[in-house]
């Protein structure tokens, strides 16, 4: 039987991206926000999963607004990054949990998710920052990804609370699966942050510490705002974390966070990284 | 729990943040041929075909008078009131060698140094 065996919610500002090919992880401004990964990665290398389940949002590689899925899964065995178009390297292309995929999908649809599959999908930063993160210079990556991309670019966004109810069916989905893989789950995005407008630059450290408080426990409260509100608590960016909540809801009832790491700033960007052992991982170490 | 609503108004029917535009359906009609222009911008064949010939590119998109005026002044805030969405305008933004923090000082009037200390400024730790 298939195990989720934790999840890891981060920040995916393709400025790390940049700061990674230039080496600068041990510089002042990047090393807060680097030093979070160290438990992550000691945690990592003692659990060793298979396949990375990533809830993440396209930023224009992939989707262009002429088709915007609310919710796209990826059903790919290989999916490739490119050119965004702002000097980030291309990075290696990441194997796709092909079978995961369908069964997922299967279950989603069969429970009444709408869903865009895509059996050819670019992943862009949001998707490869995070894979650099967490396994730092690994060629080729170690997992197998089955990437969920959720709209968080044009409006109207799905509500928070259906982010969580679909971050829940994939869990249950995950804990069905007949396949042996160690599942790790990914939320990537946020915190808080604002790009555009007269607010740009715009962070709420109160919203994003109620965040990083709550996900855990009580990733209902997080569900009981619409995505506007988000906005306005944590930016036009910073409503990303519904892919947090999404990935909260994937990873099941029981968490304990294991590190947790919120850095201001990196770039525009209230950073923030955390680490949870999931209910099946408890029950297996007990 | 909502923590929201305190600085926010309802106008014409549709909420509105302070400093804060909305990518919604009537930003996403009105933009859309800017956003198709700099959505090609991923292409980096098409990013030296603009610097070549900005007028000529641009005219193969059909951008709208405001936004020809916006893109030509470089004026962000300008592109997003004609309907620009801020992830495809940072990779017009990438042609000219600026990120985020650049465009994020030239919409609040700031320096880019200042734009920079006023993030630096709210760190915690």
């Amino acid at each position: 039987m298939a195990q989720i065996i934790g999840g890891i919610l981060t920040s995916h500002v393709p400025a790390i991206g940049g700061a990674i090919a230039r080496g600068q992880q041990e510089e002042p401004y990047w090393k807060p926000f680097f030093d979070g990964f160290r438990p992550v990665h000691q945690w990592l290398a003692a659990q060793r999963p298979d396949v990375a389940v990533m809830f993440y949002n396209d930023h224009g590689l992939n989707f262009f607004l002429d088709k915007m899925p609310t919710f796209a899964v990826g059903a790919a065995d290989r999916y490739r990054n490119a050119d965004e178009g702002w000097g980030l390297p291309v990075m290696q292309a990441a194997g796709g949990a092909q079978a995961l995929s369908w069964h997922i999908i299967e279950h989603l649809v069969g429970a009444e998710f709408d869903i865009t599959t895509c059996q050819s999908m670019l992943i862009d930063h949001a998707v490869v920052v995070p894979l650099q993160l967490c396994w730092p210079g690994a060629q080729p990556w170690p997992v197998k990804i089955v990437p969920i991309a959720i709209n968080t670019v044009q409006h109207p966004l799905p509500s928070p609370a259906r982010c969580l109810a679909l971050g829940r069916a994939v869990g249950q989905a995950l804990t069905n699966w007949q396949g042996a893989d160690r599942i790790v789950v990914l939320g990537t995005g946020g915190l808080s942050h604002q790009l555009e407008g007269k607010r740009a630059g715009y962070i709420n450290a109160d919203y994003d510490r109620f965040c990083l408080d709550e996900i855990g426990p009580n990733p209902d409260v997080l569900a009981r705002d619409s995505a506007v509100d988000i906005v306005e608590l944590a930016g036009t960016q910073g409503v990303e974390i519904i892919n947090w909540i999404a990935a909260r809801g994937a990873m099941g009832a029981d968490v304990r966070e294991l590190a947790r790491n919120y850095h201001i700033p990196i770039s525009n960007t209230a950073a923030a990284t955390m680490l949870f052992e999931t209910g099946s991982s408890l029950r297996a170490a007990a | 729990m909502s923590m929201a609503t305190a600085t926010t108004e309802e106008r014409g029917g549709k909420r509105s943040i302070p400093g804060t535009p909305v990518f919604d359906g009537d930003a996403a009609t009105r933009g859309y041929a800017l956003n198709r222009m700099c959505y090609s911008f991923n292409e980096a064949s098409n990013r030296a075909q603009f610097l070549k010939d900005e007028e000529g590119y641009c005219g193969q998109f059909g951008l709208t008078p405001e936004q020809r005026d916006a893109v030509r002044n470089r004026d962000v805030l300008a592109m997003i009131a004609a309907g620009g969405n801020i992830y495809y305008l940072a990779k017009l933004a990438g042609i000219f060698g600026l990120n985020v923090q650049d465009v994020g000082a030239q919409q609040t009037g700031m320096s880019v140094d200042a734009f920079k200390q006023m993030l630096l400024d709210q760190a915690e730790d």
